[in-house]
Formats: structure tokens, C-alpha cells, sequence
């Protein structure tokens, strides 16, 4: 984890540190599917998901997610999370090499305790968003 | 059929404890390598009382026991016209490996788009632990493509 994070120094458009994934393989969407206990098929058998239309299988939208939080927890301890949100906007392809990035948006106060609403994509190698998310941080003032 | 009569349905609740083993595969899974999230001692250094469960696990444990699927079915949904359009969480407590979550859900909307051809459905699931203390609130949405 970097340096302690304060609502004094950090500000509005602070980048969160980029998390570079691997190209997405079969591997880990067949260990997510274990692991998540998403066991629908569109994920893990390619015959299923080209008899449904779909050129491979493709990514749980909340691996993606899991992604994101990762994200998150890499820059702020986990407790001072608040609130954590996605919209699912694209599939994430096999192959695809993500890249997920994040950046202070606001800096606000609820309930008297001091709070950075954080921005969040996921996108592909050619820029493509998958995902959008937001997030709520609380920090020490000082 | 699924319209707005949906609205304050309530799923059975149901009990789910978290593994530190189902952590480490998720862990893994996740690409996730830090030690305070795959070794318990690790953990407890770092200041936890065992291993922290990701933000967007329990979702998962939700998963294992909910019959959401069964219960579109029911309304003649098929899992291939259903897509995750979004989901959030808010966090009350920490979850640790040990801890038996509880998991309460209703239909808290339904809305029609693009004059039907869309359904969303609105799931709001109350995530409380063993000492009674909630944990999570987590709403998420699904879409449900070419209804009739």
C-alpha cells in the first residue's frame, strides 16, 4: 500500500495506480466460476456459448468487478471502503488484455466523516470501456 | 409475468459460512496476491482477526444458495435472456473467514424499457452476520432481454 492517504493531500483528478491484468484465459474464468460459484455455462464452455450466438465464452461481469475492487484495495485499506458500485457496459472478451484505472473524482463530507468518491474503468488494449464503477473512500482528514 | 406486481417480493433468507479456503481460490481467481488476503497469519499481522473477504464477495456466497434463477424461471425467463446490468454494494462491517452471513432479498423495482423489449429488475439483499450486525447492503440489477 502507498503512502497514508489523507483528505488534506490528495485531490481532485489523483490517479489511483493502473492494475494491468494478464490476457484473459479460459484458466481463470473456469477457476472464477469455482471460486464465485457463477456456474452458468456461457462462461466455461465455449460449445454452449457459440450454440447461444456468442463467439467464446466471455468474462463474469463480477470478475470484472472483483478486478476493480482490487484496484481500490491496492491504493485504501479495505475497511474505509463505503460503498462500491458498477455498471456493465461491454463484454470482456478472452484474450483481452484489461487494464483498470481509477481516479479521485470529489472530495466530499457525509455524516461529518471526510470522503473521496473515486471514478473507475475497465478497458481493453484498444481503450474500450467494459466497465464503469464508483466508489466512496473515507480518510483521516490529516 | 414480470411487471411491477413483482415489487415487494421477498426470497427466502438463507445462511452461508465464509471459507478461508473459498477466499484463497477467489484470491487466486482474482489474481490477487497479497499475503493479508491468502495467509492467515499474514492477516492477523496486518490487524484482521482471520482472512478479510474481498468487497465483492459475498455476492458470491449469495449466489451458492439464492433461487433467483429458479424463481425467473418460474415467470418464464431462460438464463440466456438474463444479463447483469449492474450492482453495488454499501458496507457496514468487515467480513472475515469464519463468519456466517445471512442473506435477505427482495424485488425492491421493475422497470420497462424500449417499450418492453427490456425488463430491470431491482434485487436489494441485506447481508447481516452471525452476531446479528449488518454488514452490506447489495442491490443489483438484471435485465432481462425479450420478454413476453
Amino acid at each position: 500500500m502507498s503512502a497514508k492517504l489523507t483528505y488534506d493531500s490528495i485531490n481532485v483528478g489523483d490517479t489511483l495506480p493502473l492494475l494491468e491484468l494478464p490476457p484473459l484465459s479460459r484458466t481463470t474464468l473456469a477457476l472464477y466460476a469455482g471460486a464465485s460459484g457463477d456456474h452458468n455455462p456461457m462462461h466455461i464452455d465455449s460449445d454452449f456459448a457459440r450454440a447461444a450466438g456468442m463467439p467464446d465464452v466471455f468474462a463474469h461481469g463480477m470478475l470484472s468487478m472483483a478486478w476493480l475492487g482490487r484496484l481500490l484495495t491496492n491504493w485504501a485499506p479495505q475497511r474505509d471502503l463505503r460503498e462500491f458500485s458498477v455498471r456493465f457496459s461491454a463484454i470482456t472478451h478472452v484474450g483481452e488484455r484489461i487494464v483498470c484505472k481509477g481516479r479521485v473524482a470529489d472530495k466530499l463530507e457525509r455524516d461529518g466523516e471526510p470522503l473521496l468518491r473515486i471514478v473507475m474503468t475497465t478497458s481493453n488494449e484498444k481503450g474500450e470501456v467494459k466497465l464503469t464503477g464508483e466508489a466512496f473512500i473515507a480518510v483521516p482528514r490529516q | 409475468m414480470l411487471d411491477q406486481s413483482l415489487i415487494g417480493h421477498k426470497f427466502a433468507s438463507h445462511s452461508a459460512v465464509v471459507e478461508a479456503g473459498r477466499l484463497r481460490l477467489f484470491a487466486k481467481s482474482t489474481g490477487e496476491t497479497r499475503p493479508e488476503y491468502i495467509d492467515e497469519a499474514a492477516a492477523r499481522a496486518a490487524g484482521h482477526p482471520s482472512l478479510p473477504a474481498p468487497p465483492t464477495f459475498s455476492a458470491c456466497l449469495y449466489l451458492d444458495h439464492s433461487d433467483i434463477f429458479g424463481w425467473l424461471g418460474t415467470l418464464g425467463v431462460d438464463v440466456g435472456q438474463i444479463l447483469h446490468g449492474a450492482q453495488s454494494f454499501r458496507y457496514l462491517a468487515q467480513v472475515y473467514a469464519g463468519d456466517c452471513l445471512t442473506f435477505t432479498s427482495r424485488i425492491e423495482d421493475v422497470m420497462s424499457k424500449r417499450g418492453g423489449a427490456l425488463i430491470f429488475l431491482v434485487r436489494e439483499t441485506d447481508v447481516d452476520n452471525q452476531a446479528g450486525v449488518r454488514v452490506a447492503e447489495v442491490r443489483s440489477t438484471i435485465v432481462v432481454r425479450g420478454s413476453k
